[in-house]
C-alpha cells in the first residue's frame, strides 16, 4: 500500500463556522481551545489543523464521535462546504481554488458521494436514480442507462432497476445509493456514515460487499463512521477526529495497539479485539531459531539448539517455505538414524496456520495444543509462530 | 378619517390616493397593455370552455372527476352537473371557471417563480413576506378599488383583483416545499455535479411538489371565492346570480348562485387535490384504477410515497 500515489492531500485545512471566522483563527493560532473560542466570539471550530494523505485505492476512515468535525471535513474534499483555510489536491490540483465550473466538472467526474439518509429521489425509478449523475452530466439517455443498468449489477439490484426507491428495503435503498456513485466512474467515493441507518445484519452485508467491490475495482474511498467495528472491517487505514482535530492516523492494527490518547482508547470498549488482529499480525518471527534446511544438518542443528538453550525451532526451505518444526527431542531421535534425515525430525501434528485466520480461532488452537503454532503466508512462506506469551500479551495490551 | 380627539393625522389615505392618480396619468400604456393580454387569456379560457356543447363539457368534467379522484367522486359530479344544469345557472358557472383557471393560471405564472427566488434567497424572502402578510390581510373588497380605478368594470379588473388576492399561497407554499427539501438530498444534487438550475429543476422542485400542489390547490380556492366578490365590479358568472339575488332580495336566487359556487368549489378542491401527493409513478393510470375496482390489482391503492 505505502508506495502506492497519494490521491488526495489535505494540507493544514480549517473549517470555522459562526460570525467570526478571522478572529477564530487568529485565537486558535494562539492556541486556545474550541471551548474558549466558541465562549468569546460564539463561532465554532469545525475543523482544525487537518493534514494527511490518502493513497491511491485505499479505504480511508475517517471516524470521530458526532460534533468530532468528521462530516465537515469529508465535506469540504468535495467542498460542500467551503474551507476557512488550507488546501485540498486532487492528484496534484488545488480543489480549493477551482473556479465554478472546474469544480462542478470535478464532481462529475472526479468524486461521487453516498449518503447516510440515501438522499434518493422518490419521484424518479431506482434506475433513473442510479443515472443521476450521469443525467447531470449530459450523458445520453441510452448510455445513462446503460451504465446505471451495470453499477445495479454491481450491487445486484438489477432487477429492481425500474422499481420506485420506496418499494424497497433500507438496504436496497443504499445500493442504490451506492450504484448511484458507482455509475459515474468517478475514482474516487465519499461515503458519509454510508451504513450507519441500516440494521446491523445489513451493514455487515454492506460492509462485506463494499470489501469485496474494493478488491474487484479498487475506488479512493473516505468513509465517515462513528462505529470503530466498521472502521477496522472495511479501512486500510483510520484516521481519529476529536473536537476538530485529527488525533491519530495509523492503520487498524497500529491505532488498537498503540492509541494516541484515551479518547482514541475509549472507542475500544466492547470491541472484539480478536476481529481487528488476524495470525500475520501478532506472528513473531524472533521467537524460534530458523533452520534453512540446506544450509544446516540435522547434527548441526541439535548442537545450535542445544548451545542456546532452546527446545525449539522451525525448518524452511531455500525460498523460506516452511518445512516442519523441530524440536531438541526429535532431532535428537533423527540423528541416531542412518541419514539423520529432516522429515524425521519434524514433529507430527504442527500444522501450520494461514496468517489470514482469525485470531479468535488461532485462540482455540493455541488452547488445544502444547507447541507453538507457525505461520504461513498464502505462498506458504514462513512468518513466524504464535504461542501462548505472545497471544496473552496481545490480549492484554488492548484491554 | 375618523374624528380621534387629536390634532394628529397621518394621510396614509391621501398618500395612496395620490399614487393610483400618478399610474393612472403615467402608466396608461402599460395598465391598456396588461389589461389587453388578460382579456386575451380570459376570453380564450371562455371561448374554449363554451365551445364545447355544454353536454360535452360536463361528460368531461364527470370523466375527470372519475379518473382522478375516483367513481364516488364521479357520481358526485354527475349530481352537481345535473343541479347546474336545472337551476339554469350553466352559462354562469362555465363564465366563473373561466374567470377561475385564467386568474389562477397568471397568479401561479407570477406566484411560483416569486416562491423560487424567495427560497434561494433570504433577501427576497425578507422583502416579499410582509408584502404577502399584506395582501393576505388586507379585505378582499379593498382591491375592487383600485382595480375599478384602473381597469374600469367588467372581467379584466375582476380578473386583477382575484389574482393579487390568490396568489400569496402560491408564492408561501413554493417558498416553503423547497426550504424543506432536506439537506442531504440538496446535497445530493451538489455532490453530483447540479448546476444551480439542474439542482432546483431535478431536485428542489420535484420534491417540492406537494407543496407546490397544495398551494395551488388553494390559490384555486381563492380565486373562486374572489371571482364572486369580483362580480361587484362587473366581472359576471355566478357572482352575479348572487350579486342580483341580494339586490332584489330574493333569497331564492341568490341560494342558487351559491349552490352553484359551492359545486364548483368542490369540483376544483377535490381534482386539484388528486395531484397534490407524489406518486410513485405519474399516478395509476385509468386502466389500471379500473383494474383495482375489480379487485385483481389491490396494490395500486398503496403506491404512495411515505412523504
Amino acid at each position: 500500500m505505502s508506495d502506492t500515489p497519494d490521491k488526495l492531500v489535505i494540507e493544514d485545512l480549517y473549517k470555522i463556522f459562526g460570525p467570526a471566522p478571522d478572529e477564530a483563527m487568529t485565537l486558535l493560532d494562539q492556541g486556545l481551545d474550541k471551548t474558549e473560542i466558541f465562549r468569546r466570539t460564539r463561532t465554532t471550530v469545525g475543523v482544525q489543523k487537518a493534514n494527511f494523505s490518502i493513497r491511491e485505492g485505499e479505504v480511508f476512515v475517517v471516524m470521530g464521535l458526532s460534533g468530532s468535525g468528521k462530516s465537515t471535513l469529508v465535506r469540504m474534499i468535495n467542498r460542500l462546504i467551503e474551507p476557512t483555510r488550507g488546501r485540498i489536491f486532487l492528484d496534484g490540483v488545488d480543489i480549493t481554488a477551482m473556479s465554478k465550473d472546474e469544480l462542478i466538472a470535478m464532481r462529475r467526474h472526479q468524486m461521487s458521494m453516498v449518503f447516510q439518509s440515501f438522499a434518493l429521489l422518490p419521484h424518479k425509478t431506482v434506475a433513473e436514480n442510479a443515472a443521476f449523475g450521469l443525467d447531470v452530466a449530459g450523458v445520453d439517455g441510452q448510455q445513462q442507462r446503460e451504465q446505471a443498468i451495470t453499477a445495479l449489477a454491481t450491487v445486484g439490484l438489477e432487477p429492481y432497476a425500474d422499481s420506485y426507491p420506496d418499494e424497497l428495503s433500507g438496504g436496497m435503498r443504499q445500493r442504490v445509493g451506492l450504484a448511484r456513485a458507482l455509475a459515474t466512474e468517478a475514482p474516487i467515493l465519499l461515503m458519509d456514515e454510508a451504513f450507519s441507518a441500516l440494521d446491523p445484519l445489513i451493514r455487515t452485508e454492506m460492509q462485506d460487499e463494499l470489501v469485496s467491490l474494493q478488491d474487484k475495482k479498487p475506488h479512493t474511498i473516505v468513509f465517515i463512521s462513528h462505529d470503530l467495528d466498521e472502521a477496522i472491517r472495511i479501512g486500510d487505514r483510520i484516521a481519529i477526529m476529536e473536537g476538530g482535530s485529527v488525533v491519530q492516523i495509523g492503520t487498524p492494527e497500529e491505532i488498537v495497539t498503540c492509541p494516541a490518547n484515551d479518547y482514541v482508547r475509549s472507542f475500544f470498549y466492547g470491541v472484539d479485539v480478536s476481529k481487528v488482529f488476524n495470525a500475520g499480525d501478532i506472528a513473531s518471527n524472533r521467537a524460534l531459531i530458523v533452520f534453512e534446511r540446506t544450509g544446516v544438518n540435522v547434527r548441526a542443528a541439535l548442537a545450535q539448539l542445544q548451545d542456546r538453550g532452546r527446545a525449539l525451532g522451525v525448518v524452511t526451505d531455500r525460498e523460506n517455505r516452511y518445512r516442519g518444526m523441530v524440536s531438541v527431542n526429535t532431532l535428537a531421535a533423527a540423528a541416531k538414524g542412518d541419514g539423520a534425515h529432516w522429515d524425521q525430525a519434524f514433529i507430527p501434528d504442527v500444522e501450520p496456520a494461514p496468517a489470514q485466520m482469525d485470531l479468535s480461532e488461532v485462540l482455540s488452537r493455541v488452547a488445544t495444543t502444547e507447541y507453538p503454532i507457525p505461520v504461513v503466508d498464502d505462498q506458504g512462506k514462513y512468518r513466524g509462530i504464535i504461542d501462548k506469551t505472545i497471544l496473552l500479551q496481545t490480549l492484554d495490551k488492548t484491554t | 378619517m375618523a374624528e380621534s380627539g387629536m390634532n394628529f393625522d397621518i394621510p396614509i389615505g391621501d398618500w395612496v390616493e395620490t399614487g393610483v392618480d400618478w399610474i393612472q396619468n403615467n402608466l396608461t400604456p402599460l395598465l391598456d397593455a396588461i389589461a389587453d393580454g388578460l382579456d386575451l387569456i380570459i376570453s380564450a379560457f371562455e371561448d374554449l370552455l363554451l365551445f364545447f356543447p355544454p353536454l360535452l363539457l360536463a361528460a368531461l368534467i364527470v370523466l375527470l372527476a372519475t379518473w382522478r379522484v375516483g367513481w364516488r367522486f364521479g357520481l358526485f359530479a354527475v349530481g352537481a352537473m345535473v343541479l347546474l344544469f336545472g337551476m339554469g345557472i350553466w352559462e354562469e358557472t362555465v363564465v366563473t371557471l373561466a374567470l377561475v383557471i385564467a386568474s389562477s393560471l397568471v397568479a401561479l405564472a407570477i406566484g411560483i417563480p416569486i416562491g423560487i427566488a424567495m427560497a434561494r434567497n433570504d433577501k427576497v424572502e425578507m422583502i416579499a413576506r410582509p408584502i404577502l402578510d399584506l395582501m393576505q390581510t388586507m379585505p378582499p373588497f379593498v382591491y375592487l378599488i383600485p382595480a375599478a380605478i384602473f381597469f374600469g368594470l367588467g372581467k379584466v379588473p375582476g380578473a386583477i383583483a382575484t389574482l393579487i388576492f390568490a396568489m400569496p399561497p402560491a408564492v408561501r407554499l413554493t417558498n416553503l416545499g423547497i426550504r424543506q427539501v432536506s439537506t442531504e438530498h440538496v446535497e445530493a444534487g451538489k455532490a453530483f455535479g447540479c448546476t444551480s438550475s439542474q439542482l432546483l429543476f431535478k431536485v428542489q422542485l420535484p420534491l417540492a411538489m406537494p407543496s407546490i400542489m397544495a398551494g395551488i390547490n388553494q390559490t384555486i380556492m381563492l380565486a373562486l371565492s374572489m371571482v364572486v366578490i369580483a362580480s361587484m365590479i362587473g366581472a359576471g358568472g355566478l357572482g352575479n346570480t348572487v350579486l342580483t339575488g341580494i339586490q332584489r332580495l330574493n333569497v331564492g336566487l341568490g341560494f342558487e348562485g351559491g349552490l352553484g359556487v359551492v359545486l364548483l368549489a368542490i369540483l376544483l378542491d377535490r381534482i386539484t387535490q388528486s395531484y397534490g401527493h407524489i406518486r410513485t409513478r405519474s399516478g395509476p393510470g385509468l386502466v389500471e384504477r379500473l383494474r383495482s375496482w375489480a379487485g385483481r390489482n389491490p396494490d395500486t391503492q398503496t403506491l404512495r410515497s411515505p412523504n
